[in-house]
């Protein structure tokens, strides 16, 4: 009998008349066989399936290009790991061994931030959620404080002059950069003199030291001129200072938002067409401030507080196909073990998915959904993509930032989470939850303990 | 289960419906498939078909077909006198 030959699922697909499809291009289905080196059926026999897989080369090559774009167009740069965007201590370890300090928006990622051992006054405490002992634990150590509205400026003063201790202390600063939505909703808005009110208060309380000034305009922030706009307006704030107070902050903190490569769900291009560069954000921003009317006899540090475009492309997702269905439509569907849950930024990308291993030429639209009951559990409403079988293994790009902090725990447990170090060595850097992990936060009281069916 | 007599259906897996217009492409499997549904051939003719063709299992094999005739009836490309 001849050898019987490789099996491709059948399909019929429509031509759509001489229509170039959406992107007037081809789209690439290079498979994604291997990750750093390592075979990802090879990762998902040892690590299980779903797998968050991270590459240090990659975070420390971001971070060294980031950190060169600012250094070569301003003098004095200093970067802040932002907490929020992935907090697992090993990812916040390499940042603070290449030299960045903490931001943090909450006592839980302050405390983590001590833990690691960043030193106290090496932590930015930003957020408008800090308590009168998370304010007074930063007093303590002498942490940069980011005031964020008036009733945590008086809570401030109020500790300080009890305690005798002098805070350090920035605001935050919202104000028009020209892009929509606006957020206004975090700190002291600029354009109707909130800011300039409160830097007021600050200084006349003479409770406090004036050491910095901040602003976080947005996030995925696609417009480096916006920040060029920020920077200008926080050195007019400082110049503001400095001439009638003759003092001089130390820092000038534009935050972060830069755009990762990532495509916003709803945008014609792909996020790597369309997002800028790191360096098109540093030229808009360093320029910005080297034309402002700022004179001090010291120029302030620039902070950057980039979380998304520092990690989104060194992660990865691996999955698995688990079954493959046709809609009510005729549309066709394929359900993966990763969900919402595991890749909460579904809900803000149109992810970059790919096989995981060799395929041919055919593709077909279909559906990608995830493994949760639920109608929202949705990782690609429409794609393009090789024939997937059950079984078959899928990578989902560029997911570094926000969803190993923003997943639910929601019907299952969160997956391993593997780190590939600059030498290839594999490192397991969260262990999957398992039942216990849930339960034992749980308290059974005794009158609930037993029943009978 | 029959492929309605006026579409036409080339040998690199062209398949054009003349009274919409409107043309597709099928995979060397699909073509597979509707070539031997041209012939008359069953669904358990066309399963034993693939499995002997292809490194395919009998259940895989059943249930793409099934998915495959339901594409098919989507695009209006079949009759309806098997009901
Ligand atoms: C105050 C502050 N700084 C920095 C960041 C990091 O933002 P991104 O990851 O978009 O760079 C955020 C995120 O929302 C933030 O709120």
């Amino acid at each position: 009998m001849p050898t019987r030959k490789i099996y491709e699922r059948p399909v019929i697909k429509k031509l759509e008349g001489n229509m170039p499809n959406k992107f007037g291009m081809r789209s690439a289905h290079e498979p994604t066989q291997s990750i750093e080196g390592h075979a990802v059926k090879d990762l998902i026999n040892e690590f299980g399936s779903p797998l968050f897989v991270i590459s240090e080369k990659k975070l420390r090559k971001n971070y060294r290009n980031a950190r060169q774009a600012f250094q070569t167009r301003y003098p004095k740069v200093q970067f802040a790991w932002s907490y929020k965007t992935n907090y697992l201590d090993a990812v916040c370890n390499i940042y603070h061994q290449e030299g960045s300090w903490a931001e943090v928006v909450s006592g839980f990622e302050y405390d983590k931030a001590i833990r690691n051992g960043v030193p106290g006054s090496k932590i930015i405490f930003n957020g408008p959620d800090k308590t009168d002992s998370d304010l007074r634990k930063a007093i303590t150590n002498n942490s940069l404080i980011h005031i964020d509205h008036l009733d945590e400026l008086y809570m401030l003063q109020d500790i300080a002059r009890e305690s005798k201790m002098r805070p350090r202390v920035a605001i935050r600063v919202n104000m028009d950069t020209g892009v929509y939505p606006m957020w206004d909703r975090f700190g002291f808005n600029y354009e109707n003199g909130q800011a300039w009110d409160a830097l007021n208060k600050i200084m006349f309380s003479g409770l406090m030291d004036l050491v910095g000034l901040h602003t976080h305009i947005g996030t995925f922030m696609l417009s480096p001129n916006a920040y060029a706009v920020a920077a200008s307006k926080l050195a007019h704030l400082a110049q503001s200072l400095l001439n009638k107070y003759n003092h001089e902050i130390k820092y000038i903190d534009i935050g972060g938002g830069f755009a990762s490569k990532n495509t916003l769900k709803g945008s014609y291009l792909p996020g790597s067409d369309v997002s800028p560069s790191i360096h098109d954000f540093a030229e808009a921003i360093a320029s910005a401030l080297m034309n402002s009317d700022y004179r001090p006899k010291t120029p302030p540090v620039l902070v950057i507080e980039s979380g998304r475009a520092l990690i989104d492309d060194a992660a990865w997702l691996l999955g698995t196909v688990l079954a493959n269905k046709r809609l009510s439509d005729g549309r066709r569907a394929t359900i993966l073990d990763i969900g919402v849950n595991t890749l909460f930024t579904a809900f803000w990308y149109d992810h970059l998915i790919t096989p995981a291993q060799p395929i041919t030429s055919y593709t077909e639209d279909t559906a990608l959904y995830g493994p949760l009951c639920m109608n929202i559990d949705v990782v690609r409403e429409n794609v393009n993509l090789p024939l997937l079988n059950r079984g078959d293994h899928v990578v989902v790009h560029h997911v570094g930032a926000y969803n190993m902090t923003q997943w639910l725990q929601f019907i299952t447990l969160r997956p391993n989470v593997l780190l590939i170090d600059e030498e290839g060595g594999k490192h397991l850097i969260r262990r999957a939850e398992s039942l216990d992990t849930i339960t034992s936060q749980e308290i059974m009281p005794a009158h609930l303990a037993h029943f009978d069916l | 289960m029959k492929i309605k007599s006026n579409i036409a259906i080339s040998d690199n897996g062209f398949v054009f419906n003349p009274v919409t217009g409107e043309s597709f492409t099928a995979n060397p499997t699909g073509l597979e498939i509707m070539n031997q549904m041209r012939r008359g051939a069953s669904a358990p003719q066309i399963v034993e078909t693939l499995c002997n063709m292809f490194q395919v299992e009998p259940t895989q094999a059943e249930r793409d077909l099934q998915d495959f005739i339901e594409m098919m009836r989507q695009y209006h490309l079949l009759t309806y006198d098997e009901e």
